[in-house]
């Protein structure tokens, strides 16, 4: 999506994202104790794992939204932990909650607008771009967003995130309570807008399908990686399709 | 307690014994405080401020239930305190044979059965469409009939009511010994308390404030402009005492007689509410408070207990204002002020330890202590800085004393913005028992 | 005919003077409502203070108005409204914020701003004293007197200047808030946070800024308000007394969080208050005769005498809060 993207060289570019060692959660009690992760910019991470292992947790220390204790988080060599979520906007980082992730009053394109609030000349262009990734949305710009179904919704809040251009964007199970019909087309969005040039990193509970479509995906338990791989390799191994994808 | 550990659970286990070194060195404090006035002010004085800040106690102890046990914001206490007086006033003081000789009290029952009948007619209008009537045509007609009662009663009432002002001045009182009056304004504060909690307690806490607010404009614009009820603005004065009064005694022995009356009182709330919070249902009333969602998940009907927890307050300052009233031995609608019966008490609660009785006691003491100092201070400070003014040929302004009221309020304020926030659970603040 | 334009007098004139006053008042209070989720008590004597600025410079420079022709309380107006949208950021980053940061209950909140209120209460009082003064200084107060073109209507319809400036001021601004909240970037993010805080903020709205354009426009509009109720009448220190209660009652019958609510909200309180104190009697005199013999009408027939006006508003408080919370227009925030 950033068309001055160059294309990274893993050899000395520094990666997109880069924890170490992230201990945090709310308040002082750690929740995560431990987490690893590297990602390049041209990658979709996706993390599963079992309930309460911390993946949500994971997701939104990374967007400054819960304390990070220990460790450091890296977003293109620069730390970032602890910063507010409106500095990490401005950094190139866009996030998706899983609930409650758009203005219901708002009008759908309202919304999209919202997104682009830091960089508000590039609103036109934008707008045009987010609706080419989901054409549904151009029909329904005028309606406000809380009359909109799920899927669409999640379409309205994928598209919120991508209007302020950011380099890598965080999605919090993006496909939960949804059909497997809109589930596939969020996956196949999601898939596309990687291409276009935004390194992704996903929350999935849906965990088959969203390493089938990872470059990298992480297993998370007890707030700390268990295993660390391609998606594919992942999906592969015996011992994460017993343990955690359900045989 | 407003900035409570979201992971915190309350949880019951014996206290470990501690001495009370905050409590005493607090306590002693205020003593030392009191006896310096009485030095400086006098024994008569002196006593009656004490009575007046027990009377405060009460008042505080009431506040601090809804606030501190629950998290409630009583922001009309005024209202409650002023229907306690009133009630005070009308059962203590002897009877107006003016009123009671003649056609009179038979022309005002008529009128309130007159309100009572169309009361009931109204009811039984709006249940008509169980009996087939469409829903809309029954709310019309309910209206209607409502409207049209309602001006039909008003008007009688207005009637009367001037009657009883031309001819006979106001009602008077029933003569009964003022505890009477005491309870009944208790139990009538408290029927206020039901319906308005009984409305706003299961909507946002703001509502509750804006209610409380309101209801005790309207308690206090009622009191003021129903002339034959309550004298209005030409007060009703004396009021009798329970206890012999000055002119039998003396000031002083009969303050104090008075003032060990309202000692007991308090003792024995205290000894009932300490009672009630570690009973069961205190328990119960602090875990909603803490965390009303897994209360309500362990089945405590949460709305319930609120409506106790909040018409118990108001009983309690219906029962102070009584007190208070009946040992002002005046009653003055106009003299019920939000300044001194909602703030002052709202100061006392917070500073105290909201939350905590003995907190509560305390900060009503200190608070009312240093509101009546600082009146003679204030005025001691400005005749000093008059008199070095005049020396320099400086012309003081006028109204000086008056001023003087508006920095009181403009310090009350303050002080309740920075308790808030550098000490939002008081100076004794309220015992949390939890491991680690 | 007569008693028509005593109607009109006495009921749509002064139901629309209140109205808009309540209206203008109850939009500050929900917009506060919506982005910082607490009753702002403070805000009747926010009004006040606004009007006092409005008093204070027109005593300063009496002569301003006279000269251009307009009533120099209006040509201090916007400076009066600067000075009131500061001192609501000032209270806000004194009292409220730190409240904020320590993530207390918005009860908290709320009994903190009683406390503002005793301060600015006090603060008016100490300098301005406690009796009512005009804002009219050195200028006159113009009365309109609108003839009727019927026979029979001797008595015209009363209008006074303020009032005037009063429909025209309302009419802007709230032309002027839809368009600040429906077309500009501002406005649509206030919007937003009052739908999702969490949500704007991982937008990149800086909250902190919409929290002091909301304190602005609040301040801003209640120096309007408390103006134009000063201009009406005269301008008392205990103004906020008389409407704290009534633009609560606005806000949560239009359903807080709801602007355009708000100022319907405001209308309804108004004119229910005019209708409540009404003397029905004068409208129905005139069909005396045809009414049976035995019907007399009492010569009082209002529903509440002025002294317990403040009852009406607590009473659709009531009946809103019992009937529908959400108020009118279904407000978000219960």
């Amino acid at each position: 999506m950033s068309h001055d993207a160059s294309p990274p060289s893993p050899s000395n570019a520094p990666p997109l994202l880069s924890a170490r060692g992230v201990h945090g959660g709310y308040g002082s009690m750690n929740i995560l104790n431990g987490v690893d992760m590297t990602l390049h910019a041209d990658e979709v991470g996706v993390i599963v794992g079992p309930n309460g292992a911390g993946k949500s947790t994971m997701l939104k220390a990374v967007f400054g939204l819960l304390n990070v204790n220990q460790g450091e988080i890296l977003l293109s060599g620069e730390p970032i932990q602890n910063l507010a979520p409106n500095q990490l906007v401005k950094r190139g980082m866009g996030f998706v909650p899983q609930e409650k992730n758009v203005f219901p009053s708002l009008t759908v394109k309202e919304n999209l607008e919202m997104g682009a609030f830091l960089k508000p000349q590039n609103v036109k262009r934008m707008l045009e771009q987010v609706y080419e990734f989901f054409p549904p949305l151009r029909d329904k710009r005028r309606q406000p967003a809380g009359e909109l179904s799920g899927g669409q919704r999640q379409m309205v809040a994928m598209g919120r995130a991508l209007m302020a251009e950011p380099t890598l964007l965080l999605l919090d199970e993006p496909t939960a309570g949804l059909s497997p019909l809109y589930m596939n087309e969020i996956f196949d969005r999601v898939k596309k807008i990687n291409a276009a040039g935004v390194g992704i990193l996903m929350v999935e509970q849906n965990a088959k399908q969203a390493l089938a479509i990872a470059d990298k995906g992480f297993v998370l338990a007890a707030g700390q990686n268990r295993f660390t791989d391609t998606g594919a390799a992942l999906l592969a191994d015996p011992d994460v399709a017993r343990s955690f994808l359900g045989g | 307690m407003n900035n409570r550990h979201p992971s915190y659970t309350p949880v019951d286990s014996t206290v470990t014994r501690r001495f009370p070194v905050r409590e005493v060195v607090l306590f002693a404090a205020l003593l030392v405080a009191v006896l310096g006035v009485y030095a400086i002010m006098g024994a008569a004085y002196s006593t009656r401020m004490l009575v007046e800040a027990a009377c405060y106690a009460i008042l505080a102890l009431g506040l601090t239930i809804q606030w501190g046990y629950a998290g409630q914001f009583n922001a009309g206490v005024m209202g409650f305190v002023a229907l306690g007086g009133f009630c005070a006033m009308l059962f203590s003081v002897p009877v107006n044979d003016a009123f009671w000789g003649t056609e009179l009290p038979g022309e005002l029952g008529r009128v309130l059965l007159y309100g009572l009948a169309a009361i009931v007619l109204v009811i039984g209008v709006s249940k008509l469409d169980r009996f087939g009537m469409p829903k809309l045509l029954r709310t019309v007609l309910a209206v209607a009939l409502a409207v049209v009662l309602y001006l039909v009663v008003i008007s009688m009432l207005r009637e009367v009511t001037s009657e009883i002002q031309s001819r006979a001045g106001f009602v008077g009182g029933f003569g009964l010994p003022p505890w009477t009056g005491w309870i009944v304004g208790g139990a009538l504060a408290g029927g206020v308390g039901y319906f308005i909690g009984h409305i706003c307690l299961g909507l946002r806490s703001d509502y509750l404030a804006i209610a409380t607010l309101g209801i005790a404009e309207i308690i206090k614009a009622f009191l003021k402009n129903s002339d034959w009820l309550t004298r209005g603005t030409a007060t009703v004065s004396p009021l009798p005492w329970p206890t012999p009064g000055p002119s039998a005694l003396g000031f002083t022995l009969s303050r104090a007689i008075y003032l060990s009356l309202t000692a007991v009182i308090i003792a024995v709330i205290f000894f009932l509410l300490h009672r009630a919070y570690h009973a069961p249902w205190g328990r119960m009333i602090r875990a909603i408070r803490d965390n009303e969602v897994s209360a309500a998940a362990m089945g405590k009907d949460i709305n319930k207990r609120r409506l106790e927890i909040f018409v118990l307050g108001c009983i309690l300052m219906g029962l102070g204002g009584g007190v208070l009233g009946t040992f002002n031995s005046l009653f003055d609608p106009q003299g019920y002020l939000p300044l001194n019966h909602t703030f002052l008490v709202l100061v006392m609660v917070i500073l105290g330890g909201p939350g905590n009785n003995l907190g509560t006691l305390f900060g009503a003491v200190a608070v009312y202590i240093i509101w009546i100092m600082s009146e003679p201070l204030a005025l001691f400070i400005m005749q000093l800085v008059a008199s070095l003014g005049e020396g320099a040929g400086w012309q003081m302004p006028t109204n000086l004393e008056s001023r003087a009221l508006q920095a009181r309020v403009l310090v009350i304020g303050m002080l309740i913005t920075i308790v808030l926030r550098f000490a939002p659970r008081g100076l004794l603040p309220e015992n949390i028992k939890s491991h680690g | 005919m007569n008693e028509l334009v005593f109607f009109i007098n006495n009921v749509l004139i002064a139901g629309s003077v209140t109205g808009s006053i309540y209206a203008i008042g109850a939009i500050g209070v929900t917009l506060i409502f919506s982005i910082m989720r607490f009753a702002h008590f403070a805000h009747a004597d926010m009004m006040t203070f606004g009007a006092f600025m409005v008093l204070l410079l027109t005593t300063a420079f009496p002569a301003l108005g006279p000269a251009i022709g307009v009533p120099t309380a209006l040509i201090m107006l916007p400076l009066a409204m600067l000075l009131t949208a500061l001192l609501a950021v000032g209270i806000d980053k004194a009292f409220y914020k730190p409240l904020r940061a320590h993530g207390v209950k918005p009860i908290v909140l709320v009994i903190g701003s009683l406390g503002v209120t005793l301060m600015l209460q006090g603060l008016i009082r100490l300098f301005a004293g406690t009796s009512g003064q005009s804002l009219y200084v050195d200028d006159r107060k113009e009365i309109l007197r609108i003839a009727l073109p019927f026979e029979g209507a001797r008595a015209p319809i009363v209008v006074t200047e303020p009032q005037l400036y009063l429909f025209v001021i309302t009419i802007v601004c709230v032309v002027a808030l839809a368009l600040f909240l429906n077309r500009s970037r501002l406005g649509k993010a206030m919007r937003a946070m009052s739908d999702n805080p969490e949500l704007a903020q991982a937008s990149g709205i800086n909250t902190n800024t919409i929290v002091a354009v909301t304190w602005v426009i609040a301040g801003g509009l209640a120096a309007i308000a408390g103006t134009l109720l000063s201009l009406d009448v005269t301008f008392k220190p205990d103004l906020s007394f008389f409407l704290l209660l009534p633009i609560f009652a606005a806000a949560i019958v239009g359903g807080v969080g709801h602007p355009y609510g708000a100022i319907a909200g405001g209308f309804v309180v108004g004119f229910a208050e005019t209708l409540a104190v009404f003397n029905w009697n004068v409208l129905l005199r005139p069909f005396q005769d045809s009414f049976p013999a035995w019907l007399e009408l009492p010569s009082n027939l209002a529903f509440v005498g002025t002294e317990y006006k403040i009852v009406v508003p607590f009473f659709i408080l009531v009946a809103i809060l019992v009937w529908r919370p959400t108020g009118l227009f279904k407000g978000k925030v219960i």
